[in-house]
């Protein structure tokens, strides 16, 4: 029974998701097309970050959470058993809201993901994949250095940027990305807005912001959340200037949020 | 804010108050330290002072004469025939040699019997004498000049704790004894010197404590403590690992969750008993040998074990588990690679303190013979230093201290220095570990 679309990269469909008796995600359906970007924008705790977590099945590690509906990643159902979420994850990669890198060196946080994968056949190759993944995500200039550093004892901003790093140098097919702007200043902003739109030419890149000028810029599609609703979902030109649904204008005039 | 006159130089009665109070609890908090210091530092001081003297012993330096006509009377050196002659022949050697040192250091012998003499002299000086010979035949014929063990008397004489008065009520070692032993040591030949037999040597039968030593104990220790670490690290780490991040949470998790707790409060003397049926009774195990002690300790220390090392589990922040699962890390990746490194310090520190609990332990061990007396000999191989009847450090200085000797309380105190420097070894190895390991980050 897989009625999954082939067109798209990931399909929701009818995504209901729970942590405990709080209905978190209520009756979500989205279709997220390959190389393009795709805003999620919505109020606070109206379960962005939450629908993001269920497109590699990272809800899987919360014991009280429990996702019910079609996941699609490819026109593959994600939930069926013959899946192995660490296959899953390593071809959606993500960044998480909070920036989490590893308590080990700037370099060993680059290159664990194309380590453990076999990505590099040589230290020579690690070291340009290391090189390069920093380069994309701006932070290269700043840690060139000091690549042995520990990587949790950079700024908050830089921190960020270093799991990005992280997550882009596993060469995702879909890369989810929880806020990935949010402690940084507007130079690097720039440069990460650069990143997702160079990314999104060859992936399908998923974003969830609470700038809408980000939104705007980076995205050629948005969905609107609120209250675990998905309430609006299209062309993120029509959303800024046309929105269908009052809840929507509503918020991106700065009226609810 | 209701107060006028509002300046930053002079604090409110509030800020005054809480001030105060805080004052208060840095002096409590100070004073605790300084009780505990106190408490510490006179316990130590009491250790050091009572446990010191048992590591000199006196000695007395004697020329003795090695007549062959007594020694070899075949006079071929045949090591069978020399090794027929017991200790008893080589007894009046030694008294004719107290006697002739006697009279050198200008006094004379205040006995009837030479034979009197022999008082001032270990019981194994005989023996001590006769292995000499027998492992150097060619001496026999002329002189040889030893150091012997003294008696634990004049030993105890030396040190302080016999007086006159003391041996008042003695026969076998009277107030004379210490005319002669006055005579020796302004000669020289009486000495107390450093004891190196003390940390070497093995027990020694109840007349002898000037003979005895912790060091045979205290390799049977070792042997247990590496039975522990080699079973009880393993084995709580990986129960740990498993409870802590891949068995499912239910009913039968929580049911050995609060077994594994329950296990951390019971008596060790039940450890021991199980350990006497299970490992003895059961399973035929030698009985008295350290592998049965480390085996009995192992089931004792893995519950400390594994509750500090899932309390360190958990103390890993799971944000650092979403990034490693984040880039495609298998549930065995991140642990291996990520959690596992994070929860080593208090890993180590858990297994440090359970093995420092069972370096201390006494109760199971008596109960499946490690006791005291059990080891005459140091092991003599690495074989044997698991499966030969041996004792503890704790047993061991357990068996002395209810010795009636003062000499042996003496030797109590001894061990007990040595079982807290072993302690101290390895707190300092567990703070050397984590440092290296936090570094490591
Ligand atoms: N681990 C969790 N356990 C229980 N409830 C959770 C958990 N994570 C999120 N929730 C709940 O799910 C709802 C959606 O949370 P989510 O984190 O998805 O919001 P969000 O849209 O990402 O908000 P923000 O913009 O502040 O990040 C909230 O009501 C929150 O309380
Ligand atoms: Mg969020």
């Amino acid at each position: 029974m897989n009625n999954c679309s082939q067109d798209t990269k990931v399909t929701a469909k009818n995504v209901n998701v729970w942590y405990g008796d709080n209905h978190a995600i209520k009756d979500v359906s989205v279709d997220i097309s390959d190389r393009m970007v795709t805003a999620f924008i919505g109020p606070s705790g109206c379960g962005k970050s939450t629908f993001l977590r269920c497109l590699n099945r990272m809800n899987d590690t919360i014991p009280t959470c429990r996702v019910e509906g079609e996941l699609c990643l490819d026109g593959e159902d994600i939930h069926d058993a013959r899946v192995d979420p660490v296959e899953l994850r390593a071809r959606v990669g993500m960044v998480f809201q909070k920036p989490n890198p590893f308590p080990k060196s700037i370099y060993e946080n680059v290159a664990y993901g194309p380590r453990i994968h076999g990505l590099a056949r040589s230290r020579a190759e690690l070291d340009e994949i290391v090189e390069k993944s920093l380069r994309r995500a701006a932070l290269w200039d700043e840690v060139k250095d000091r690549l042995q550093a520990p990587g949790t004892g950079l700024s908050g901003g830089q921190q960020q940027r270093l799991c990005i790093a992280r997550a882009v140098a596993t060469g995702p097919e879909v890369l989810l990305m929880d806020e990935p702007a949010s402690a940084l200043d507007p130079i690097a902003t720039a440069q990460i807005e650069e990143l997702i739109d160079e990314l999104g030419r060859s992936i399908a890149v998923v974003i969830v912001t609470h700038s809408m000028q980000q939104a705007a810029r980076v995205s050629q599609r948005t969905a609107f959340f609120h209250l675990g609703d998905l309430v609006e979902y299209g062309e993120t030109d029509q959303i800024f200037t046309n929105p269908a649904d009052s809840r929507t204008e509503a918020y991106i005039t700065g009226r609810i949020g | 804010m209701s107060a006028p006159n509002k300046s930053l130089f002079t604090p409110g009665p509030r800020t005054r108050a809480r001030n105060r109070a805080e004052a208060r609890f840095r002096a409590s908090g100070l004073a605790a330290i300084l009780a505990a210091l106190a408490f510490l530092t006179g316990l130590m001081g009491i250790i050091l002072h009572d446990g010191a003297p048992a590591f000199r012993q006196a000695f007395v330096t004697l020329t003795v004469e090695l007549p062959e006509e007594r020694l070899d009377p075949n006079g071929n050196r045949d090591p069978a025939d020399l090794a027929r002659v017991t200790t008893f022949k080589y007894a009046p050697l030694l008294d004719a040699a107290l006697l002739r040192a006697l009279e050198e250091a200008g006094a004379e012998n205040p006995f009837a019997k030479a034979k009197k003499l022999r008082a001032l002299l270990s019981k194994g000086a005989p023996a001590q004498l006769r292995a000499r010979v027998l492992a150097e035949p060619e001496l026999i014929g002329g002189s040889l000049t030893m150091r012997f063990l003294a008696s634990a008397r004049a030993d105890g004489y030396l040190k302080g704790r016999v007086t006159r008065e003391s041996l008042a009520r003695e026969r076998k070692f009277t107030p004379a004894h210490l005319d002669v032993a006055d005579a020796l040591l302004g000669s020289g030949l009486l000495e107390s010197r450093f004891n190196l037999a003390f940390l070497t040597g093995s027990d020694a039968s109840e007349s002898r404590p000037e003979a005895a030593g912790i060091g045979t104990a205290a390799l049977g220790s070792l042997a247990m403590m590496l039975v522990v670490l080699a079973l009880a690290l393993p084995i709580g780490v990986a129960a740990s690992v498993y409870l802590e991040e891949f068995a499912p949470q239910n009913r039968l998790t929580d049911l050995i969750e609060v077994n594994i707790a329950n296990l951390a409060a019971v008596p060790s003397i039940v450890f021991g008993i199980l350990g006497l049926a299970l490992f003895i009774q059961f399973a035929g195990l030698p009985q008295s040998a350290p592998l049965v002690g480390g085996l009995v300790l192992t089931l004792m220390t893995l519950p400390t074990i594994i509750i500090s090392t899932r309390a360190a589990l958990r103390a890993v922040p799971p944000s650092i588990r979403e990034a490693a699962l984040g880039v495609g890390a298998s549930r065995m990746q991140t642990v291996f690679h990520h959690v596992l490194p994070l929860a080593m310090p208090g890993i180590l520190t858990g297994t440090i303190i359970g093995l420092a609990q069972a370096l201390g332990e006494t109760a199971p061990l008596l109960l499946i013979g490690m006791i005291g007396f059990v080891a005459t000999n140091p092991p003599a191989s690495p074989a044997e230093a698991f499966l030969a009847p041996n004792s503890a450090m704790p047993a061991q200085i357990y068996e002395w201290a209810r010795r009636a000797d003062p000499a042996w309380y003496e030797r109590a105190w001894g061990g007990i220095i040595l079982l807290i420097g072993f302690l101290l070894a390895m707190n300092l190895a567990a703070i050397l570990l984590r440092r290296r390991f936090e570094r490591r980050w």
